[in-house]
């Protein structure tokens, strides 16, 4: 089922949360909100499951306008940040409960309950109360009440936090392949991009209550409107060089570096820009030579990663494929990719 | 519920022997002990005036029990009044605030704050000071010497304190289980009988035992309201014995008072886990 936020505002009081926030999930899609903690990602998941009443604009589920319709009538299944499980009730009961609500019969309750249990791993846990499991097994049982009856619509707010790497993985997977199958639609709010990025469709980039970008991930990650948006995707991240523009090309002061950019073709010369370059960007391929000292080292496994200072004081990031001919202290002189940087206005605006 | 770990009980008997604590204690509860031994032991026996030591045993101060005294209404009836005070007054103070706490702690009720600071000052305004209009009240709607009117005023006076503890203990229940429940299909008045009243369940059972206690020990009340024969409970019988001043009976008196207190005794041995467990608060498990 397709979601509709149309010019959705929410504010608590004086505090303006959210201003007119535009955002369509398409039906089967899954959506990442991805954002610093406080930007109002919890705050929109409220609104579309009907905790929180919006302030004004339209809520829309399909062609159906769910705005003043209480949460009990969307058929929402929603994961919380805190799981919110019922601590007086056995894991049972608590995956059981959406049902009960809806009087099925117990006999029925218990098969589905446990065909459930077992789809997330925690047969063995039925019998348990909320307080004698694992914070890992805590958010298995919450997404299996949310997943119980069936919901049009899946919310799922940092469901994964708690877990551990392996189980995270696995997770991950194991959520992604029920959202492909059911055909549901959901919105997973998250501050790992590597979750948004292998989990979902589309992500949404949010920022103090706006979007700033909605993309797929390869799109966001290579195309990033923002410095806000390129600094919040990658791992190792990005990394900024403050410098100006001077004939075409992107003059780094106090070094001498200078990137002749096709992008800045127009731009009055001594324009304040700053850089983006990635790390996977620096170190490996591209043409223009960049003399630096490296300062820190660390190796990642498969991968090292380094720290290179400038003349001017700025710092460059480098990932590169495991090598021991370089340390720390050491004065290095690699190639950066000019044609895979980001070049953006003093605002932030990419250019 | 999971079982709690008895950190305070072990370490206590790990760090230092408790009987020297054990000892002091009891020789500073001695003279209670005396007190309530000998309170006792004269409900059993015959004491020669002048002497402390019982000289003959004898059932005679327990004859209330099983004949009724000219003048005085029977004693299996007023205990059962007593019951039924308490037990009304218990009922209407859990029904009443458990809900109303609910409503004040959880809803978007206009005027709260009034609400509140209105409840507070009815529960510090003294009610003896109402009791003669409430009498004349109860006089004129009929209700004066029933047990239903009586009820009904000790309740009411007794609700704004339960009102205010229901309120703050589900202040201290997450919102999220009551999001949770919405969400997951249920009607707020389920949430409430389903989700939200069982993380406060021990307050509930001390909220019930408090109730109970003080409907059991009211005296002023029931005396001035309802005196009658049929409606006598059991402070407002013992308070007739010493009053009668022509068959003035010591020994009957401590006899009756001990049968009044052996039901208190009896309720705080079955609910005082209840009691404790106010202090951990439900939900820990
Ligand atoms: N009930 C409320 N009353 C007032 N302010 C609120 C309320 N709920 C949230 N806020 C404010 O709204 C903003 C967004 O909150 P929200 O919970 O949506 O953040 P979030 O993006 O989910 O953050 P996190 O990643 O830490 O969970 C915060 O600044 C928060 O202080
Ligand atoms: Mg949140």
């Amino acid at each position: 089922m397709r979601i509709l936020l149309d010019k959705f505002s929410k504010s608590f009081g004086s505090t303006k949360v959210i201003e007119d926030m535009d955002l369509e999930v398409g039906s089967g899609e899954m959506l990442a909100l991805l954002g610093p903690s406080g930007c109002g990602k919890s705050t929109t998941l409220f609104a579309v499951c009907g905790i929180h009443r919006p302030t004004s604009g339209r809520i829309m589920f399909g062609d159906r306008d769910v705005t003043h319709l209480p949460s009990q009538e969307r058929n929402v299944g929603v994961v919380f940040q805190s799981y919110a499980l019922y601590p007086h009730m056995t894991v049972e009961e608590n995956i059981g409960f959406p049902l009960m609500v809806k009087r099925v019969a117990s006999a029925d309750i218990r098969k589905q309950v446990a065909d459930i249990a077992a789809l997330v791993h925690i047969e063995d846990l039925l019998g348990r109360r909320p307080a004698q499991l694992s914070g890992g097994q805590q958010q298995r049982v919450a997404l299996a009440r949310a997943l119980i009856r069936r919901p049009d619509v899946l919310l799922l707010d940092e469901p994964l936090a708690n877990l551990d790497a392996k189980l995270r993985l696995e997770m991950r997977s194991e959520i992604r392949r029920l959202q492909k199958e059911t055909g549901i639609t959901a919105i997973l709010v998250t501050h790992d991009q590597v979750e948004a990025m292998s989990m979902c469709d589309r992500i949404a980039i949010m920022k103090s209550g706006e979007i700033i970008q909605i993309a797929t991930p390869s799109q966001m990650y290579n195309d990033p409107r923002t410095s806000f948006v390129a600094s919040f995707l990658g791992n190792p991240p990005i990394s900024f060089l403050k410098g100006q523009a001077h004939q075409g090309a992107f003059v780094l002061g106090g070094s001498g570096l200078r990137l002749p950019l096709a992008t800045l073709a127009g731009i009055p010369d001594g324009t304040a820009l700053s850089l983006g370059v990635r790390p996977e960007h620096f170190g490996t391929a591209g043409g223009v030579p960049v003399e630096g000292k490296v300062v820190f080292a660390e190796t990642q496994g498969r991968e090292n990663l380094y720290d290179v200072v400038l003349p001017d004081g700025s710092v460059l990031r480098s990932i590169q494929p495991v090598r021991d001919d370089v340390k720390p202290g050491d004065s290095v002189r690699w190639n950066l990719d000019s044609a895979s940087t980001f070049v953006f206005a003093e605002d932030g605006q990419r250019l | 519920m999971a079982e709690k770990p008895q950190i305070s009980s072990n370490t206590t008997s790990a760090n230092f022997s408790s009987l020297p604590v054990i000892l002091l204690l009891g020789l500073f509860s001695l003279p209670l002990l005396v007190m309530y031994a000998y309170l006792f032991i004269d409900t059993i026996s015959d004491t020669e005036a002048g002497s402390l030591i019982p000289n003959e045993f004898t059932l005679r101060h327990w004859s209330f029990l099983w004949e009724t005294k000219a003048g005085k209404p029977n004693i299996w009836l007023v205990t059962l009044n007593t019951f039924i005070f308490a037990s009304c007054i218990t009922g209407v103070i859990l029904t009443v605030s458990s809900m109303a706490g609910y409503v004040l702690s959880r809803l978007n009720v206009p005027a709260r704050g009034f609400f509140l600071a209105g409840v507070m000052v009815l529960h510090a305004f003294p009610s003896v000071t109402l009791i003669i209009a409430i009498f004349i009240v109860l006089q004129w709607i009929g209700l004066y010497n029933s047990l239903i009117g009586v009820i009904l005023v000790k309740a009411a006076v007794e609700l704004p304190l339960g009102i205010w503890l229901m309120k703050g203990f589900y202040d201290t229940v997450p919102w999220e289980i009551e999001m949770a429940g919405t969400v997951d299909g249920a009607s707020r008045f389920t949430v409430w009988r389903r989700l939200v009243l069982p993380q406060i369940k021990p307050a509930v059972m001390a909220l019930g035992l408090f109730s109970f206690l003080t409907g059991w020990s009211e005296f002023i009340m029931p005396q001035v309201l309802a005196p009658g024969a049929k409606v006598q409970v059991l402070s407002v019988y013992l308070a007739g014995l010493i009053i009668d001043d022509n068959n003035f009976d010591f020994g009957t008196f401590k006899a009756v008072g001990v049968f009044y207190v052996v039901p208190v005794l009896i309720l705080y041995v079955f609910f005082q886990k209840h009691l404790m467990n106010i202090y951990g608060g439900g939900t820990k498990g």
